[in-house]
């Protein structure tokens, strides 16, 4: 009796071990399944990064920095030309520039050359006034199907709308604030 | 001489937009939109005025440049009629260039179609 008793406390107590080993196992066994996945993720985003086209920044910056350049040249040009063949003074120049790039900018869209030039000079061909216009016709064609009012008329402003949104309040704002600190 | 220093600073305009699209996750929108705002704050700081005496064109063609007529008339506007002034001020002085491609836009929008992409 007293031998049956002590072998059942031996066998409980090995039980207990074993299933405290079996515990502790399991845990290892998730945190190497865990260590494995995070592994095999990390190799994912270093496998997704690899495949990212990167940017190559030097050609990216020469290229915009040629092409936004020159079309400030032909701005430069269009300037001289008013300045000198329609004596234009100094305002009515400004104006006369932007009105010409800007319609520079519509047709070159129309014709699809802006385009291209703009897959060749990124930032180039946004940054000036020609890119603009650009932003008005391009989404305008792409939407004519939707009609001449919700289609060409609402879409010419999905760039442009922003853009005058804020260059026009950040102007009120400004006249506001030189009423108020400068006199 | 004036084409040279219009093409440096009108390049450097650029390639600082290009950088930006390049390094952070600004769209083109969002660069037209800084810039433009950029071009106001700078109207009103006094800094730009000096870039484009030096550039010319390189400085009024960029966006830049169109944020800096719509600061520039603003303040000036405000100086010969007060308040309404800071309304009036900077949409009359770009308004030219803003209804050129408004109303180019909508024609060239109308005339051509889209060309389908390679």
């Amino acid at each position: 009796m007293k031998k049956k008793a002590l072998y059942a406390k031996e066998n409980y107590r090995g039980q207990c071990t074993a299933i405290k080993q079996q515990t502790i196992n399991r845990r290892k066994d998730v945190d190497y399944v865990d260590a494995v996945k995070q592994h095999q993720q990390e190799e994912y985003q270093q496998f997704i990064k690899d495949k990212i086209p990167k940017p190559n920044l030097l050609r990216n910056a020469i290229a915009a920095f040629v092409v936004g350049g020159l079309i400030c040249d032909v701005g430069q040009f269009i300037s001289n030309f008013g300045q000198n063949y329609f004596n234009l003074n100094k305002d009515d120049t400004s104006a006369f520039t932007a009105i010409v790039l800007v319609f520079l900018g519509a047709l070159l869209t129309g014709l699809g050359i802006y385009d291209r030039i703009g897959r060749f000079a990124g930032a180039g061909s946004v940054v000036p006034i020609t890119g603009f216009a650009n932003s008005i016709v391009s989404p305008a064609m792409e939407f004519k199907r939707e009609g001449y009012v919700l289609g060409v008329g609402a879409k010419m402003f999905i760039i442009a709308g922003p853009v005058l949104v804020y260059g026009f309040s950040s102007s009120v704002a400004l006249g506001i604030l030189h009423l108020l600190f400068s006199r | 001489m004036e084409y040279v220093r219009a093409f440096i600073v009108g390049g450097t305009i650029c390639l600082i937009g290009q950088v930006l699209m390049d390094t952070t996750k600004l769209t083109a929108a969002r660069i037209l939109v800084l810039f433009v705002t950029a071009g106001v704050v700078m109207a009103g700081l006094g800094i730009y005025e000096p870039i484009v005496e030096w550039g010319g064109a390189g400085a009024t063609v960029p966006l830049t440049g169109f944020g800096y007529s719509l600061g520039k008339g603003a303040i000036e506007e405000v100086e010969k009629a007060g308040l309404l002034g800071a309304f009036t001020g900077g949409i009359k002085a770009t308004a030219g260039g803003i209804a050129g491609a408004v109303t180019f836009g909508y024609i060239m929008a109308v005339l051509f179609n889209p060309k389908t992409k390679p």
